[in-house]
């Protein structure tokens, strides 16, 4: 480890080892630390992407990918169900990931475009000079030492500290963010779509979902929205869902973990220092899916830079593209799911069912996720005046 | 003035630490810690997905 650097990257998730992977290779100086002593370990996620999101930035490869999934069934509360999503193409619309295996390689990537990688290191505050971030104070296995940077990247996940100690306020409210609780199990028919079950009994203002990572081993977990949560209850209610519907089910890994859902904030630059991820709470509002966007704006997030260091400016002057870039791309989808996500929560179960019961006799199963909503609201006008005010 | 985290049922996700209105968690590696700046808000026990966090 140097002592100065173009680019600190904080944390080696999607978003954190893009936007290294991207600096390194426009020959930029770089940095990637993370605090865990394993990449990708523990999990705090359910796994599903698109199969488009994803070939955006890194070819498919067996070794990440647990299951090939033909589409997406929503299972409105009173059992209706619609299937969408479907490619007719390739039969194979999504994938579910082993995250394990999958943020490893994204490092990988990172490092072999010439990053250094640290793990087992820790940020633990921000230096500044003249008002701008020009380095981090890090700690590895109990050292504490300053390692400067022209710019640093906070992508350091729904914990963020980076944007807080850099004036950003990345604080969320209770409802914006899904408390989120998942059993990995077997012993089940996993099936060969992705499910997503709506109504109060599953998860009061989320959804619970069922992705497959195999033929009888699947992800089934629930998001719960922070202002209809009490202690313990995402936990609670998806033990319940498993001994009701799938008894036999046999539970081999626990993942639990924060969903931001807030929609684009205010602000994720300022001078020397960007958010991304998790941490700029990049994810998308109405799904929770946070892979893509996160591996989308680290990839705006390492082409500003570059031209940073091309212009030899670090400030908003230079940064500001990055604002600009991901608002108006993944930061427009956002705000369209924050609009629906805000009036799903209005609806009853009943009215849940009404919507789905208005698809009948319709095929949606070629459908992307905001073609559908637009066919919703065509059979249900009622829902278009929702969405505008 | 503190919350008590529960290290036998923490998943240490990070969850709390998203919600703190004045930055007094911290996920360290592993485990929360909690800084006297702590105003038992409470918004974080909520939040904990497994029930892991109390007002003292």
């Amino acid at each position: 480890m140097k002592d100065k650097y173009d680019i600190i990257v904080v944390g080696a998730g999607p978003a954190g080892s893009i936007t290294a992977r991207t600096c390194a290779e426009g020959g930029l100086d770089v940095l990637l630390i993370e605090k865990r002593q394993e990449i990708g370990d523990p999990v705090r996620c359910a796994e599903g992407v698109s199969r488009e999101g994803l070939k955006k930035h890194i070819e498919p490869d067996d070794r990440w990918i647990a299951a090939k999934v033909k589409g997406s069934k929503i299972i409105a509360p009173d059992g209706t169900e619609i299937r969408m999503s479907e490619d007719a193409s390739s039969q194979k619309a999504g994938y579910t990931l082993e995250r394990k295996v999958f943020d490893r390689a994204l490092a990988q990537h990172a490092a072999s475009a010439g990053a250094e990688v640290m793990v087992k290191t820790r940020a633990s505050g921000l230096l500044h000079s003249n008002g701008a971030v020009n380095g981090i104070k890090a700690v590895y296995m109990g050292d504490t030492r300053e390692i400067k940077a022209d710019i640093i990247i906070g992508a350091d996940g729904v914990e963020s500290k980076v944007g807080k100690w850099g004036g950003i306020d990345t604080t969320m409210k209770p409802v914006d963010i899904e408390s989120g609780a998942q059993f990995l199990v077997s012993n089940i028919e996993a099936g060969e779509y992705s499910k997503f079950y709506l109504g109060g009994e599953y998860a009061p203002g989320g959804y619970l979902w069922l992705f497959p990572k195999g033929k009888n081993t699947a992800n089934v977990g629930l998001g719960i929205l922070g202002s209809k949560s009490e202690k313990g209850m995402a936990l609670l209610l998806l033990r319940k869902f498993i001994e009701k519907h799938m008894p036999q089910a046999k539970i081999l890994e626990m993942v639990v973990g924060g969903v931001p859902v807030s929609g684009p904030i205010e602000k994720t630059a300022t001078d020397g220092l960007l958010l991304v991820g998790d941490a700029a709470r990049q994810s998308d509002p109405l799904t929770g899916g946070g892979i893509i966007n996160a591996m989308d704006a680290g990839k705006i997030a390492g082409e500003v830079c570059i031209k940073a260091r091309e212009a030899g400016d670090y400030s908003m002057k230079t940064l500001k593209e990055y604002e600009d870039r991901w608002r108006a791309t993944i930061g427009k989808n956002m705000s369209a799911s924050l609009k629906v996500k805000n009036m799903l929560l209005k609806f009853t179960d009943d009215q849940l069912n009404n919507l789905a019961h208005s698809l009948e006799g319709e095929d949606v199963s070629k459908m992307t996720l905001p073609a559908l909503l637009k066919v919703l609201v065509i059979k249900n006008p009622r829902m278009l005046w929702e969405l505008r005010y | 003035m503190s919350v008590n985290v529960n290290r036998l049922k923490c998943g240490y996700c990070g969850a709390c630490v998203g919600v703190c209105p004045v930055g007094a968690l911290e996920l360290i590696e592993t485990w929360i810690e909690v800084e006297n700046t702590c105003t038992e808000c409470g918004i974080c026990v909520k939040i904990c997905p497994v029930g892991s966090l109390e007002i003292l």
